[in-house]
């Protein structure tokens, strides 16, 4: 098979791939292909017909598709070749891209490829949920694609696992459908969803939202009948004798989403434990020669404002890395200290100002994310009030603070 | 209601031809109506039969063996039905195990299970081939530490040797190594002819291989009752309808004791035993080559992990007797047991990669001490004239499902002579699988069939052209579960969570099936209740 080239082959054409792409366009790269899986770009934004999105990249709330929509827009007027009905099968590490369309086999060789294939939702087997299995048990995202893409119910009484915030906008939409959402249930001390969303989604629908909580067990031979939830103690396990027993014909999982990295590992790309993306420097490189990658497939993000704006960064970066032929060399490590979960990226080269993102990894109240370096404290960013695991926090990292040498590592302070 | 009685009916018939014509059109009519309101199956075109077919072999089940007895018979000339209460074939013992195709080792000298099982493997290249299959001969290593295991080890291959397993040799541990990296153990116990098979595929190919060659399948139909009629036929209830039948076939699985009481032969006790077991992801297959057993007990084969022929990697069975033949459910307990316990043996198992779990019962038989009993092929010419009973078909059912149906075949044809069909065809179509075809042969089928571009499921590329493919399987089958079976999409990682609305789209389309009827798995397993908008 022949190989075509292309200067960038960019995977995904939801927001970070399309936000990327006219980055791309607008920094002058021509020869850019995004290639998109289903029949339209946007990606997940498709199915999300709430608003809400682009309050910080608009200054103004959209629904899902209207977001995509200005980006696709955008992507047209930039006349931006976006392959839609197209399935990457597979990336090499010599940036070899296989395709698969009705209209065949194509590979195409790239100076560049973006990895922007968003991520996936984790599952009950995945978090080995006992008991039997009927029909009726659905993670969130499965649902909202059933009722706002193919107009079919998925149930009638709801009961939710995990605060995630896919898992409450469906509470939410669930219950204006006329399903009896019974509640929410959160292992976790903690909600792991925004507040916003648990004002809008739950408390305004008097939906009501049990932390430290889990489902241990499920019943039903054909169709759900009912769940038995549990309390759990500080280490996540059930407590004995405080079970209770939850009719309901429907289950939704909201636990969490996985970047999807499959077509990345084969690329020979490294992975980082704590996001379950790409480990990345500051120009979004991964380990791989010329592979890059944005959005949720590097680390899950809270808002797909953020999304998109990383992806232009990191279109800014693969300009650079088309147009010179290189970048600069990453060589001092970040390191999550106390209190952090993780941070991207996760490597810098000490020479530019930087921006981190990164999640605590238990919530916080009045404290301060600092960046340490060769024993000393570089940068100090006081935060009011609380700091969730559920939001992405980034910290500013001005080059004049950074020594050469020594590696980073960031920490909460309280 | 299908049928008045005999009597009225005849005198009816005789006196009344075009009366009779009417009756039947208005029966045929409402049954039609109670069709549609009442198909659990979600509105596919049904073949009930209404006591117009006279069927020389009625098949209860159609697991593994039963699905080999269609498949057999069908050789012959017979009017062959086949009544399963679940909406596909292998629902339960049969797709609910390790999918190991056994060596014959484990199986005392002289019983039906070492005959049958020996007899099955050797001929297993041939049957995958037929069937077009995928069956890997991976071999098998019997792990052991102790002076007590080697004992143990000797003691298998012996029996093993005795009947007729080939090749059977005792390993050190860098063998063990070479074979397997990384299982912990000192020695071990080689079967170079163990091997693995898709279980769902073999009995699913068994099963349309049968309705190619005639074999007739009624699923949703559980057998209720039956009667011995004066001429020596059967009736065969079920709530969907009488069948009627000279020879039944009773390979009801976790259901035989109860079918064989039903037939007349009382007396067998049937014991559930219920294993668990762990799926991990695809990335974890390529470090396990084949699977690797520790030293089995007299009856179990103790907790092992074994690569599928698609590349995920299996932990389990537990063993534990239940008495709820229904109940699949896998409790928290036993799953972490289970990790726990294969850890000792391949020391990979991580949380992070479960992707799913579940569990299967095998149908003992036990005397009334408990023991295990071998597998029972008999026709009890006194109680149960023209009736082949199988009991206690536990493992290896899989790797003996073929001899035990042969068996079932001599037994009918050494009470009556069977016509060989002179058009048996013997060999059945798989679908193409675009994901595990070179570059060249994917180009050409998108280029014959379009379809075969378009990816549904993206965790086993599985395309459109195979899931439509399924969704027209011969036997009919529309369920969720089906489609996954045949195909493996929403099999992979992520569970269906990209393709499933696709692929319950797909079959709604395909069979015009509304969304409230659309089933996943069992009856009343509806996957939706509705439109959200009409």
């Amino acid at each position: 098979m022949k190989s075509i080239p292309k200067d960038v082959v960019i995977i995904g054409g939801g927001p970070a791939g399309l936000a990327a792409a006219a980055e791309l366009r607008r920094q002058g790269i021509q020869d850019i292909l995004v290639l998109e899986r289903e029949k339209t770009s946007g990606g997940i934004l498709r199915q999300c017909i709430h608003d809400g999105f682009g309050l910080t990249r608009f200054g103004e709330s959209l629904s899902g598709p209207e977001y995509a929509a200005r980006f696709q827009e955008e992507a047209g007027r930039l006349g931006i070749d976006c392959r839609t009905d197209t399935m990457v099968i597979s990336v090499s590490p010599q940036r070899e891209v296989t395709a698969v369309s009705r209209g065949g086999l194509v590979r195409y060789r790239a100076r560049a490829v973006i990895l922007a294939m968003g991520c996936r939702e984790r599952t009950r087997g995945a978090l080995a949920i006992p008991g039997e299995r009927p029909a009726g048990v659905f993670t969130a995202g499965v649902a909202q694609a059933y009722l706002n893409l193919y107009n079919t119910m998925v149930g009638k009484d709801v009961v939710i696992l995990g605060s995630g915030d896919i898992g409450m906008i469906m509470a939410r939409r669930m219950t204006l459908e006329g399903a009896n959402v019974k509640a929410v249930f959160e292992i976790q001390p903690y909600p792991s969803g925004l507040p916003r969303n648990i004002q809008q989604c739950l408390i305004d629908y008097n939906i009501p939202l049990y932390l430290s909580h889990t489902v241990t067990g499920i019943h039903g031979r054909e169709r759900l009948t009912g769940v038995t939830v549990s309390r759990v103690d500080e280490r996540r396990r059930p407590i004995p004798g405080t079970e209770r027993e939850y009719p309901c014909d429907t289950l939704i999982l909201s636990v969490g989403l996985i970047p999807e990295n499959e077509l990345s590992r084969g690329a020979g790309v490294t992975l980082d434990g704590h996001t379950q993306g790409a480990v990345v420097d500051e120009y979004f490189r991964t380990g791989a020669e010329g592979i890059f990658s944005a959005g949720n497939v590097l680390h899950v993000h809270d808002l797909v404002d953020f999304v998109s704006l990383e992806a232009e960064r990191t279109a800014g970066a693969v300009a650079e890395y088309i147009k010179s032929g290189s970048l600069p060399p990453c060589r001092l490590n970040i390191s999550c200290g106390d209190g952090v979960g993780n941070t991207v990226p996760q490597k810098i080269s000490g020479k530019k100002d930087v921006r981190i993102s990164l999640r605590v990894s238990r919530p916080f109240r009045d404290c301060a994310i600092q960046v340490i370096q060769n024993g000393k404290v570089i940068v100090s960013s006081p935060r009011k009030g609380n700091v969730n695991p559920a939001e992405m926090v980034q910290v500013s990292v001005p080059q004049s603070v950074l020594a050469p040498d020594g590696n980073l590592e960031v920490k909460v302070k309280c | 209601m299908e049928r008045r009685p005999g009597k009225f009916f005849f005198t009816f018939e005789n006196l009344c031809p075009i009366l009779i014509l009417v009756y039947y059109r208005y029966i045929t009519e409402i049954s039609i109506k109670l069709k549609k309101e009442e198909d659990p199956r979600g509105g596919f075109p049904l073949e009930t039969c209404m006591m117009k077919d006279q069927f020389d072999v009625l098949i209860i089940g159609s697991g593994v063996v039963g699905s080999a007895v269609a498949r057999e018979l069908s050789r012959y000339r017979l009017k062959i039905g086949v009544l399963e209460k679940n909406p596909d074939v292998c629902c339960e013992t049969s797709g609910r195990n390790s999918g190991v195709v056994h060596g014959g080792f484990a199986y005392d000298p002289g019983t039906l299970k070492a005959e049958c099982c020996v007899e099955g493997n050797r001929e297993f290249d041939r049957t995958a081939e037929e069937l077009d299959i995928p069956f890997r001969r991976t071999g098998k290593l019997l792990v052991g530490n102790t002076g007590e295991d080697l004992k143990s080890l000797k003691k298998t291959m012996k029996t093993g040797k005795l009947n007729g397993c080939r090749g059977l040799e005792l390993v050190d541990k860098s063998t063990i190594q070479k074979l397997a990296p990384g299982v912990q153990g000192e020695f071990a116990m080689f079967s170079p002819m163990s091997g693995i098979v898709n279980p769902f595929l073999f009995t699913i190919a068994l099963a349309e291989n049968a309705r190619q060659n005639g074999a007739e399948f009624f699923f949703c139909h559980e057998v209720t009752g039956i009667r011995r009629e004066a001429d020596q036929s059967y009736t065969v209830e079920t709530p969907r309808g009488k069948f009627r039948t000279r020879w039944v076939v009773n390979s009801a699985g976790l259901g035989c004791g109860v079918i064989s009481e039903m037939l007349g032969i009382a007396g067998y006790r049937i014991a559930g035993s219920k294993g668990n077991y762990l799926i991990l992801d695809k990335r974890m297959g390529a470090l396990l080559p084949l699977p690797v057993y520790p030293v089995p007990s007299n009856t179990y084969m103790g907790i092992h992990v074994t690569p599928t022929v698609d590349g995920n990697v299996i932990v389990g069975p537990d063993a534990e007797y239940v008495k709820d033949f229904t109940d699949y459910g896998v409790p928290a307990k036993n799953m972490e047991e289970l990790a726990e316990s294969a850890s000792r043996l391949w020391p990979f198992i991580r949380k992070k990669d479960y992707i799913r779990n579940y569990s299967g019962i095998l149908p003992k038989w036990v005397d009334e001490n408990g023991t295990v009993q071998d597998f029972v092929i008999e026709v009890r010419d006194d109680a149960a004239p023209h009736a082949v009973n199988l009991v206690g078909i536990e493992s290896p059912g899989l790797t003996a499902a073929l001899p035990i149906a042969r068996r079932v075949v001599k037994l009918i044809g050494q009470r009556e002579p069977l016509t060989a069909k002179k058009d048996f065809d013997s060999s059945r179509k798989g679908i193409i699988r675009f994901s595990e075809q070179p570059d060249e042969k994917k180009e050409h089928l998108i280029q014959e069939n379009p379809d075969y571009g378009e990816v549904v499921c993206r965790c086993e590329t599985v395309t459109r052209a195979e899931i439509l493919q399924a969704i027209r399987n011969p036997l009919g089958v529309s369920t969720m579960t089906g489609i996954k079976y045949r195909t493996r999409c929403m099999m992979g990682r992520c569970q269906g969570g990209y393709c499933q609305m696709r692929v319950a789209q797909m079959i709604r389309d395909e069979l015009g099936i509304p969304a409230e009827k659309l089933l996943y798995s069992r009856p009343h397993s509806n996957l939706f209740t509705g439109e959200v908008r009409k």
